[in-house]
């Protein structure tokens, strides 16, 4: 197995509040690889550390410890030039297309921004292909961020990961922030471009139906560690871990006959996960 | 990956069967295409229609224009004096007259703004050179460099700025320039605390983490990102200080510890004050020209705040219930048999731009559960927020009628609106944490109201508050009474403010989306909790969500809203199972199936 990104036991602290508190862990020991052309869907409710995962990668975070590998080479503690050059291959989408984009800047200077090497005719083409590429107006390039909806801005911030075909898209919890039918267009959209250009996607959510729904593989934290990983439908549909049957069973379905068996199954689960 | 070819293997794709076949429809756009961008009007321009900021632009200007030409304006050198005109009131060619040494006062005044104002121009370009730079560093890139750059910040402005420029004089000499170059040092801190601050702030925003993962330089970051954010609070300071800068130097020359010869406006105050006896009215000239010069610069600061940080004068538009509404909600003619708890009928909601939400009906009898669904911008929270009364200063109902508990409440009087909420109507909100006060205990948050609704003792008070917490199924009340906000689980927080919502005993419960900022694990005992909590006490309750799982878990019925307007209406069963509307069919099929 030639892994694009290898990710092994790694540790991530912040410093405590305050000079001499003790640093809080956030990950404890993580170890998670993503192939060639595959979704990796990472699951874990608020304050796991999945979110610090795809920071450490991008290198937004330090490492305290351990190692991340991509493409064949260590990535950890890259800073400066080195880590910049690191752009063409890695990027990101962020959760809230709001605040991803900056207020003051045209669409098109924002997704220009990953070109600036290449000449200003040059970039002006590039974006719009890209504009077309997320099924985005041309026009939009001379408009502010403001005068789109969440989805539309979402479209953008996908239209800047893939402004210089990466290999890898961390995607944290780019649907969270958008309505059930945003949602899905955004969604057929990142598998779109994934069928088209082969890209791998570290693809981050608390949502087990998303993540079933894009990744190929799935990941479950809690609490800093991976406690479970597997295949996208073995562990969205049989998880063997009691953690990850939690969340699956506390998951409501749109369905109230489906949903009254569910919430049975899990005040069974709860009942007897205080029992133990 | 083991596939050999194309892209690995996917779980199946958890499509609802009744979804509408081909892609999705995309989304509707923030704004109608070619809409015009706000943006192209310059500043300039918005102070020129800024009625106090132009008085003051154009104050200025005629001050700076009148001083940079000085030589060719003034009738005579400032150092010409006639011994003979002393004292001497206006006359031909001197429209001011003469001072004690015999010298045009017009003359004196125009060279002396070259230098008041050329000696706050040095000072505030030192603070820039020196506050900006330094704001920027610290704030970007924190560590060492903002802890070092801090406290020497605090330490300056810890010293008195008149004493030091007074010991500066005595050390460096009596020179004008000298003494500004080191005000600059002095009020450099006011320019560093204000970039350090905003840039701090900008720099945890995702855009420049992007732009950082985009691979931009430091530089790049800065120049495209950051300056354009510390621009207009900068040009706001830099009209303040001046002012503070020309006071400052004024009062320098004043106490005579200016260059001595030179002529200054403040050098002239004093020399008036040393003759305030004999002509009193040398002091209006040099008095007048700072006073307006420093009124003029407040001004345009204030006037350039509203433009740059767009806090232009909104109108308030007038706040009552209207009567008409009222007089609509008399005419409505009941279709149908009124739910006894909550009815709503043919409610409108009016902003002053646009109509938000169109002709609702919704009704909640006791004991029931009834779901408002819809996206965002589909009219379901001002619909919560129309029943409840909370509407946002410039909205309003324009229309319908709202009966609870049998009493209509458009326009009613918001004093006996007021007494409703919380007796008759309680509201669980979207965010648990921000709707808790970070500065007080729970307890005391539950406990004010509880005294306040129901003329409670405190210890009683405080009774009911423990009880509450308990029957919100939180293990230790006595704990979480003492606990301050930040000390609780957002899933604890949203019980405590549940608590809060069912301490007066309220008939009906308005949540909205009282799980979205929650865990699944978490939410699923939240919804448990609202459940026993309507069964317990026959409570009515109207659920404003967007997650249908949430619908099929806990509703009797549902009302399906899309742009302002109900557009249908059933038992969760039916709506879930039989869609009729293409809208609802195009949001259930939307739901990818949870495993």
């Amino acid at each position: 197995m030639n892994a694009l990104l290898t990710v092994e036991d790694l540790h991530v602290s912040f410093p405590g509040k305050g000079r001499r508190a003790p640093r809080t862990e956030v990950l404890r020991g993580v170890s998670l690889d993503v192939g060639p052309g595959e979704t990796l869907g990472l699951v874990g409710e608020s304050g796991s550390g999945k979110t610090t995962i795809g920071r450490a990668i991008l290198g937004l975070v330090p490492v305290a410890s351990g190692t991340i590998t991509f493409g064949g080479r260590r990535i950890d503690g890259l800073a400066g030039r080195r880590r910049r050059a690191l752009a063409r291959e890695l990027q990101v989408i962020f959760q809230d297309p709001y605040t991803s984009l900056n207020p003051a800047r045209t669409i098109g200077d924002t997704l220009a921004e990953p070109l600036l090497g290449l000449g200003a005719r040059a970039a002006r083409e590039r974006v719009a292909t890209l504009l077309d590429r997320v099924h985005l107006p041309a026009d939009a390039a001379h408009r502010l961020p403001r005068e789109f909806s969440g989805g539309q801005r979402q479209r953008v911030a996908i239209a800047r990961a893939l402004a210089i075909d990466p290999k890898l898209v961390v995607c944290d919890e780019p649907v969270s922030a958008l309505d059930l039918t945003t949602q899905r267009t955004v969604l057929d959209l990142l598998l779109e471009i994934q069928e088209q250009s082969g890209v791998s996607y570290l693809f981050v959510s608390h949502d087990l139906a998303v993540v079933r729904f894009m990744a190929h593989r799935v990941a479950v934290i809690h609490r800093g560690r991976i406690v479970e990983t597997g295949d996208a439908a073995t562990v969205t549909t049989e998880p063997s871990h009691p953690y990850t049957r939690g969340l699956l069973l506390a998951a409501p379905v749109a369905d109230v006959a489906a949903q009254r068996a569910r919430r049975e199954a899990f005040e069974r689960y709860a009942s007897s996960a205080a029992e133990r | 990956m083991s596939t050999p070819s194309g892209t690995p293997p996917r779980a199946p794709s958890g499509t609802s069967p009744d979804a509408p076949p081909g892609p999705l429809p995309s989304e509707p756009p923030g704004a109608p295409p070619g809409a015009p961008s706000r943006r192209s009007r310059g500043v300039p321009a918005r102070v020129a229609r800024h009625p106090l900021g132009l008085v003051s632009a154009l104050l200025l200007t005629a001050i700076l224009l009148a001083v940079a030409f000085a030589p060719a304006l003034s009738p005579q050198p400032p150092d010409v004096s006639s011994l003979r005109d002393a004292f001497g009131g206006p006359a031909a060619g001197h429209p001011l007259g003469f001072d004690s040494a015999g010298r045009d006062i017009l003359s004196r005044l125009l060279h002396g703004g070259r230098n008041t104002l050329g000696g706050a121009a040095l000072a505030l370009a030192v603070a820039l050179a020196l506050g900006v730079p330094a704001g920027l560093l610290a704030g970007y890139y924190g560590g060492w460099f903002d802890s070092a750059a801090s406290w020497v910040v605090n330490m300056i402005m810890a010293l008195p700025a008149m004493v030091v420029l007074l010991a500066s004089r005595a050390i460096l000499g009596p020179t004008v320039w000298v003494l500004m170059v080191v005000l600059g040092f002095l009020v450099a801190p006011a320019f560093f605390r204000l970039v350090r601050g905003i840039v701090a702030a900008v720099r945890g925003e995702l855009y420049v983490d992007a732009a950082r993962v985009s691979g931009l330089s430091d530089t790049r970051i800065v120049a495209r990102h950051i300056l354009i954010v510390v621009r207009a609070p900068i040009i706001i300071q830099v009209a303040l200080v001046s002012g503070i800068a020309i006071g400052l130097q004024a009062g320098l020359e004043f106490l005579g510890i200016g260059s001595g010869d030179a002529p200054t406006w403040g050098a002239m105050l004093n020399e008036a004050f040393k003759n305030i006896q004999r002509a009193p009215s040398l002091l209006l000239w040099p008095g007048l020209a700072l006073g307006l010069t420093s009124g003029a610069l407040v001004l345009l600061a204030a006037a350039l705040r509203d433009v740059l940080e767009d806090r232009g004068t909104h109108r308030r538009p007038p706040r009552r219930p209207s009567r008409r509404a009222a007089a609509v909600a008399r005419a409505a003619q009941p279709h149908e048999p009124r739910a006894a708890l909550l009815s709503v009928r043919d409610l409108a909601v009016a902003y002053p731009e646009r109509q938000v939400v169109h002709g609702v009906d919704l009704d909640v009898h006791a004991g029931e559960i009834v779901g408002l669904v819809g996206e965002s911008g589909s009219g379901k929270t001002q619909t919560a927020f129309a029943i409840l009364g909370i509407l946002p200063e410039t909205g309003r109902i324009a229309g319908g009628s709202v009966t609870i508990d049998g009493q209509e409440i458009v326009g009613l009087p918001e004093r006996r609106h007021r007494a409703l909420r919380g007796n008759v109507v309680a509201y669980v909100p979207q965010e648990p944490m921000s709707n808790l006060d970070p500065a007080f205990t729970i307890g005391s948050q539950l406990v004010e109201p509880i005294r306040h609704k129901l003329g409670l003792s405190r210890a009683e008070a405080r009774e009911r508050a423990l009880d509450l917490l308990a029957r919100v199924e939180i293990a230790d009340p006595e704990r979480a009474f003492r606990s301050y906000p930040h000390e609780i689980s957002g899933g604890m927080a949203q019980r405590v403010l549940i608590a809060g919502a069912m301490s007066c005993d309220p008939k009906l419960l308005i949540a909205d989306e009282p799980t979205t900022a929650l865990d699944v694990r978490v939410q699923a005992e939240v919804l448990g909790l609202l459940r026993r909590l309507q069964r317990e006490r026959d409570l009515g309750v109207l659920l404003v969500t967007h997650n249908l799982g949430v619908v099929a878990d806990l509703c009797d019925r549902v009302a399906v809203m899309s742009e302002g307007r109900i557009v249908e209406t059933g038992t969760a069963e039916q709506v879930l199972h039989a869609p009729e509307h293409p809208y609802t069919r195009r949001l259930i099929g939307a739901v990818l199936e949870v495993p």
